[in-house]
């Protein structure tokens, strides 16, 4: 039997409108740049100088009645939010950061007016630190990406490692993109998100480049079009898988984002858009990165030859 | 024809999975060690600098000072402080559980002063007059166990060791009594000496709480955060139902589509969530809310090893292998993608707690202990139960696998 009759068996044709998927990713991309250039991004004081008080009232209230309170002590607050399921969590966030005196006085403001059983979360961070943060966060993504990419040179090819690579990186802009257009705050633990969207991003891309790799070995690549079969198959191979695995990972993160409390949402919701995207990237963006590399290092041996 | 010994394996390991899980699981989940995000407490980083602009912090002044925020925070009383020095000149403070943070930090806050006093209370000399890692922890000509001091300015010392001379001379450190010894000659050198020290750890103890305490260094709050008890509890209530929701519904999706190994993928993933607790506890790992999240992803990761491993084999079945074969072919070839899969995973997880602080660390953990689990239980643990499964022959129709009769082909 000829293998490669075998491969030419697929219902779904991915590899054909590859130019479109391109497209698509582009024009994001083009949006995220302008978004990020124009607005950037909307930085919690993790990232920035200041301080952020999250109070747990227990009932309701009126923001400005807290500002008020906050106005009072001698302070200046930045904004005054609502937050919380039962919107009983008031957030104030100042540009500058406060002292520990004054959140002392602030604390007990907030008593004398809603009750000693209010509970306080307060975070204060210096801009040098919050530069490292965000310095640290790049370097992290640029060297996880340099030892991927060895790894995946080393097990598989060049070729699967750069398209991987081009794919992960197509999707945490996309995740900051969504962030900026969408003025979600940014905070310490969305680098956390990120990070575990660098890794979910290859998870996905390798099993669908093994099976790639495992096809590469029992055909015969006469054509162009033998390639584009190959791709096809195997995408169409580990369909299900693809489609499964990221529904019940955004399962458990849904369950997360909407049950898990307020100070895991943005955190869950980075994570939800970019398994999203993983998912995206790895069959219509990554394997027809790897494709058209491909082809085009078919066309140029079959010219040398 | 049905072999029931395997069947009674497979019905026993899975009742010894969930006995076990019934009867410790909730003393393992109990002993969890929850961050400061789960139950309240702060962290605080100080930068800490000579109150002398001329000296340089040394590596030793940093330690020191380590040494000395321990012993305040000894005086709180506050079960497993976390005080670590950072870098070139910092110093992370992590408390959990603290009633009174505001007290707290003041305490830590303000510079330690180390005082020398007589027995009325009256101040004799204090930490500036001690020379700069002026106290160590030595043994004398007897080799027992000393503390030795050295002093800057030695006229001074020996103006009060002649006026107390035989008398005690505590050494307080802020309020507290770090301990009296007796003056028992003229010291005109400015070198003196502690004796009385049980072992050298606790001289060596005594010296750099005296070091740290003559220190003039300032530490100023550059990162802070804290939590209220309340708060916390509510985040790890909710995150903990949340994540209960989350693995209940990905229970039943698998049971529903993969059938007979969708069973068995839900019998290893309680053994994955009780076995990545139990290594959470052996290996003294934080639980952050962050680390919770880690936590319900590995849940995804470990599924997806099943899902891959399933897949495989209806494929192998619908190529028309026996339900043997196509159990062995599918297991053996999905082994592979797994291991490249989470071997980058894992990457990416290292490189995470490299750089990452704190918070970020607990995920990493979490995830990379996630991912090693997950490869026990939900691959061999799974290939070990799918094993026993198909052998026992009770299984031998395509629907069990989720796989339809006429999608098989002749072999």
């Amino acid at each position: 039997m000829n293998y490669n009759q075998k491969f030419d068996e697929y219902k779904l044709d991915f590899v054909k409108h590859r130019k479109k998927y391109f497209i698509v990713s582009l024009v994001l991309i083009v949006a995220g740049i302008i978004s990020l250039l124009t607005m950037g991004l909307n930085l919690g004081v993790d990232f920035k100088s200041g301080t952020r008080v999250q109070v747990q009232i227990g009932k309701t209230f009126q923001e400005n009645e807290v500002q008020q309170i906050v106005e009072k002590t001698g302070l200046k607050p930045g904004s005054v939010t609502t937050a919380g399921d039962k919107k009983d969590m008031a957030v104030i966030q100042f540009a500058e950061p406060i002292h520990k005196d004054e959140v002392a006085k602030l604390t007990k403001a907030m008593q004398d007016k809603y009750g000693k059983n209010i509970s306080l979360q307060e975070s204060t961070v210096n801009p040098i630190i919050s530069r490292e943060l965000a310095r640290s966060a790049v370097y992290s993504i640029l060297i996880a990406s340099v030892f991927i990419v060895l790894y995946i040179t080393i097990r598989f090819e060049f070729r699967f490692a750069f398209s991987s690579i081009l794919a992960l990186l197509h999707n945490v802009f996309l995740v900051l993109t969504v962030f900026s257009l969408f003025r979600i705050e940014v905070d310490l633990p969305f680098i956390a998100a990120i990070l575990t969207i660098v890794g979910y991003s290859i998870h996905d891309n390798i099993i669908i480049f093994d099976r790639i790799r495992d096809n590469l070995k029992h055909a015969k690549l006469k054509s162009i079009q033998d390639i584009e079969d190959l791709v096809n198959y195997s995408i169409g191979q580990t369909l299900a898988r693809s489609i499964n695995t990221v529904l019940t990972v955004v399962i458990c993160a849904l369950a997360l984002y909407i049950f898990g409390g307020e100070s895991i949402r943005n955190f869950m919701l980075a994570l939800i858009i970019g398994l999203i995207f993983g998912a995206y990237s790895s069959i219509f963006i990554a394997s027809q990165i790897w494709v058209s590399w491909r082809e085009r290092d078919f066309k140029k041996q079959k010219k040398a030859a | 024809m049905i072999k029931w010994s395997r069947i009674v394996t497979l019905l026993l390991i899975t009742a010894v999975i969930f006995g076990t899980v019934a009867m410790t699981g909730k003393k393992v989940a109990m002993n969890t060690t929850l961050g400061l995000d789960l139950r309240g407490g702060f962290e605080i980083l100080y930068e800490v600098a000579p109150l002398d602009p001329k000296q340089k912090a040394t590596k030793q002044t940093l330690q020191d000072a380590v040494h000395a925020l321990e012993s305040r925070v000894n005086v709180l009383g506050v079960s497993e402080p976390e005080i670590q020095a950072e870098g070139e000149n910092r110093i992370r403070v992590r408390l959990a559980g603290v009633t009174d943070q505001q007290k707290a930090r003041d305490l830590i806050g303000k510079p330690a002063k180390l005082t020398f006093r007589d027995a009325q209370g009256n101040i004799l000399m204090d930490g500036g007059d001690l020379a700069e890692n002026g106290a160590q922890g030595a043994f004398d000509q007897y080799q027992r166990p000393i503390v030795s001091l050295k002093f800057k300015d030695p006229k001074k010392f020996a103006d009060v060791t002649q006026k107390y001379i035989g008398k005690p001379m505590a050494i307080y450190l802020d309020q507290e009594l770090i301990t009296a010894p007796t003056i028992q000659s003229v010291i005109p050198n400015g070198m003196a000496q502690i004796d009385g020290q049980k072992s050298i750890e606790e001289a060596k103890n005594l010296a750099a709480i005296l070091n740290a305490g003559a220190l003039p260094v300032q530490m100023k709050e550059i990162f802070s955060t804290s939590v209220g008890a309340k708060l916390g509890q509510e985040a790890l209530q909710s995150g903990v139902e949340a994540g209960l929701i989350g693995t209940a519904i990905v229970l039943v999706f698998m049971m529903v589509y993969y059938r007979m190994p969708g069973v068995i993928a839900c019998i290893t993933l309680v053994a994955y969530i009780y076995l990545l607790m139990l290594m959470q506890n052996l290996m003294h790992a934080t639980l952050t809310l962050p680390g919770i999240a880690a936590f319900i992803l590995g849940i995804g990761m470990a599924v997806d090893a099943n899902i891959i491993m399933y897949e495989r084999i209806k494929e192998e079945l619908r190529s028309g292998k026996s339900y043997l074969s196509a159990m062995r072919a599918g297991s053996k070839r999905s082994l592979s993608t797994i291991l490249d899969a989470n071997v980058t995973s894992i990457i990416g997880a290292l490189v995470l707690f490299w750089f990452g602080s704190s918070s970020i660390r607990g995920f990493a953990i979490t995830l990379i202990l996630s991912i090693l689990v997950s490869l026990v239980t939900a691959v061999a643990g799974s290939r070990l139960l799918l094993n026993l499964a198909v052998r026992s022959n009770l299984f031998n129709k395509p629907g069990y696998y989720g796989v339809k009769e006429r999608d098989i082909r002749e072999l």
